[in-house]
């Protein structure tokens, strides 16, 4: 007969075996990470052959060498410049139009955002290659500007989005109350409606930010000096001529994805917000 | 009549000004290299020359019926699209319904799931190169002790294993994806369904059947819409591991896009009339995916 104790026992197997399941997928997803640092604290002599996690002696020496003559240090801060500014750009140029197309009436507004939607939906994988043609002829290729325009016109169209669904459900009477008061759209569009955006605008940001940070694509088609380069598209020129400095490369890798890993522990919740919308926006 | 409605005129300007910076940005650096790749693709220009030929439908024609390595990336990008839509879709899935349970430490299971599609494609693609690595890899070093050294290989440049290594690796970047997904519809479906399946006495696997595989048809035909959208298109964690090597056997679309945009064959032209080729297909794909899918859901709903 099958007491309580029957299913209170099968219960608790299948618990364990949904457990080990999960943590070994969850072991999958941090060791080849934990592997990347632990190879980035070897030495060239020791990489090949010290298989361990943990390797007896901390080599940090590779992380100075990295940052300083492998010009980490220029490309990190040069990351750090494309991921701010492009950011902030998406968020003031996006909010601006997302108030516009919920707020304000002017003609072209419907096929406008349409436009903007459809951007998002269609793939059109050679588009880079005439944007390349055009950035050389507004002499933009190889500067930084011209990157970050780039990237901002990618972060407009999913920013555009979340912002204007918010504002749309944004009940208008404060609004209403600062017009009467006297002030400008402009005005209420900063003072009012931006603070209260501010749920969604850390959507915009962490998720515009994680995006710009790994970007490779338009970095590799728009630089050429390697002064301007972030730091996804030095990462390979870097395994280019280095071909098999390892560990140097693991620290340079560990470099480049430190702020992101810590981003996304940090702010996860905006993270997975952000993904889901773009996933269902259409 | 000029001063009719001053008041009016200033606030449709003041308008402008919200919209105007999107708009510009917009048209210039995506709607003005959208359309003009549609006229590239119809020209042989190296990108440099002030004079372009107008070769007509030429580039798609070679494309079509001479290009015999874009077609073997096409196929590679479909066998890479068929394992991330049946094994990648399938774990997230599993991992969604055992993190969908009242069961402990969902959260972090959660937390390390989505660290793979957090990384960049350059990291990821250099780390798994090195794990994967013939010599000094550490899955060979594993497989070794193991004692299944003779499986140990040189994963990526190894013909026979090069394309399925790097699918794999394109899984795990993309499985936690889909869970968040996944679990996200799960986490939809009302509670008080399946109390009253299990009122009425279903079991758990009818439960399953008749209330979650109906409910989460809608967010697996959208997984499987954008795992094939972002599958054909990637190319960058193949870029950072192989490169399309060894001989041509990790080649993908997007790569062979770059390759032909850039020296020593600098065809601007006919890198957008690939382009092309492959963005058609895609629309193609998505269209008749959902098209599918609706008149599947229209069939269900005539039916009930």
């Amino acid at each position: 007969m099958r007491t309580r104790w029957f299913y209170k026992i099968q219960r608790i197997g299948i618990d364990t075996l949904i457990h080990l399941f999960l943590i070994a997928v969850s072991a999958s997803c941090i060791l080849p990470l934990g592997w990347m640092v632990s190879s980035s604290l070897k030495t060239q002599e020791t990489v090949f052959a010290d298989m361990s996690f943990l390797p007896r002696e901390l080599h940090f020496a590779n992380y100075i060498l990295a940052w300083q003559e492998g010009g980490f240090g220029r490309y990190f801060l040069n990351s750090i410049v494309y991921t701010v500014s492009a950011v902030i750009g998406i968020v003031v140029v996006a909010s601006l139009a997302a108030y516009a197309f919920s707020r304000l009436r002017f003609p072209g507004r419907k096929i406008l955002f349409v436009m903007f939607v459809a951007a998002m939906m269609i793939p059109l994988p050679g588009s880079f290659v005439a944007l390349y043609v055009l950035l050389n002829k507004l002499h933009l290729r190889n500067t930084a500007l011209g990157y970050i325009l780039c990237m901002i016109s990618v972060g407009l169209s999913m920013s555009i989005f979340l912002l204007k669904t918010f504002f749309d459900k944004l009940p208008r009477e404060l609004e209403d109350a600062a017009r009467i008061d006297g002030a400008s759209k402009l005005g209420i569009w900063w003072h009012v409606a931006m603070p209260l955006a501010r749920p969604v605008l850390a959507v915009v940001v962490v998720f515009n930010a994680l995006n710009v940070w790994n970007e490779y694509v338009l970095a590799l088609i728009i630089f050429d000096s390697k002064a301007l380069m972030p730091l996804q598209r030095a990462l390979m020129v870097f395994r280019g001529e280095y071909l098999t400095n390892y560990p140097l490369l693991m620290a340079g890798l560990t470099i480049t994805a430190l702020p992101i890993i810590l981003l996304y522990l940090l702010m996860q919740k905006y993270i997975v917000k952000g993904v889901t919308a773009q996933a269902t926006f259409g | 009549m000029i001063p009719l409605c001053p008041m009016k005129l200033k606030s449709s300007l003041e308008n402008y000004v919200f919209i105007l910076p999107a708009a510009l940005i917009f048209v210039i650096f995506y709607l003005i290299p959208f359309t003009w790749v549609f006229h590239l693709g119809l020209y042989e220009w190296d990108g440099i020359s002030p004079t372009r030929v107008f070769v007509g439908l030429a580039n798609f024609k070679e494309i079509l019926f001479e290009d015999r390595i874009w077609w073997a990336s096409m196929r590679n990008a479909g066998y890479i699209t068929f394992i991330a839509l049946t094994l990648q879709n399938a774990l997230a899935f599993m991992l969604a319904l055992a993190c969908d349970r009242q069961i402990r430490l969902k959260n972090f299971y959660r937390v390390l799931f989505f660290i793979p599609p957090v990384l960049s494609e350059v990291v990821v693609g250099l780390v798994w190169q090195w794990i994967l690595d013939g010599n000094y890899g550490l899955l060979n070093s594993w497989l070794t002790s193991a004692g299944f050294g003779s499986l140990a290989r040189s994963w990526l440049s190894d013909p026979a294993t090069a394309l399925t290594t790097v699918a794999i690796v394109h899984c795990w970047k993309g499985f936690g994806w889909g869970f968040l997904l996944f679990l996200a519809g799960l986490q939809m479906i009302p509670r008080e369904l399946y109390e009253a399946a299990r009122a009425d006495g279903a079991n758990g696997w009818s439960c399953f059947k008749h209330i979650t595989l109906p409910l989460m048809m809608p967010v697996a035909v959208l997984v499987a819409v954008l795992t094939i959208l972002g599958t054909m298109t990637g190319f960058i964690m193949i870029h950072a591991m192989t490169n399309g090597g060894p001989a041509y056997h990790t080649q993908v679309p997007v790569l062979r896009i770059l390759a032909s945009m850039m020296p020593p064959f600098s065809r601007f032209g006919y890198a957008c009339s690939q382009g092309i080729s492959v963005g058609f297909v895609l629309v193609a794909l998505s269209f008749i995916q959902y098209r599918f899918f609706l008149l599947r859901r229209d069939s269900a709903q005539e039916d009930t």
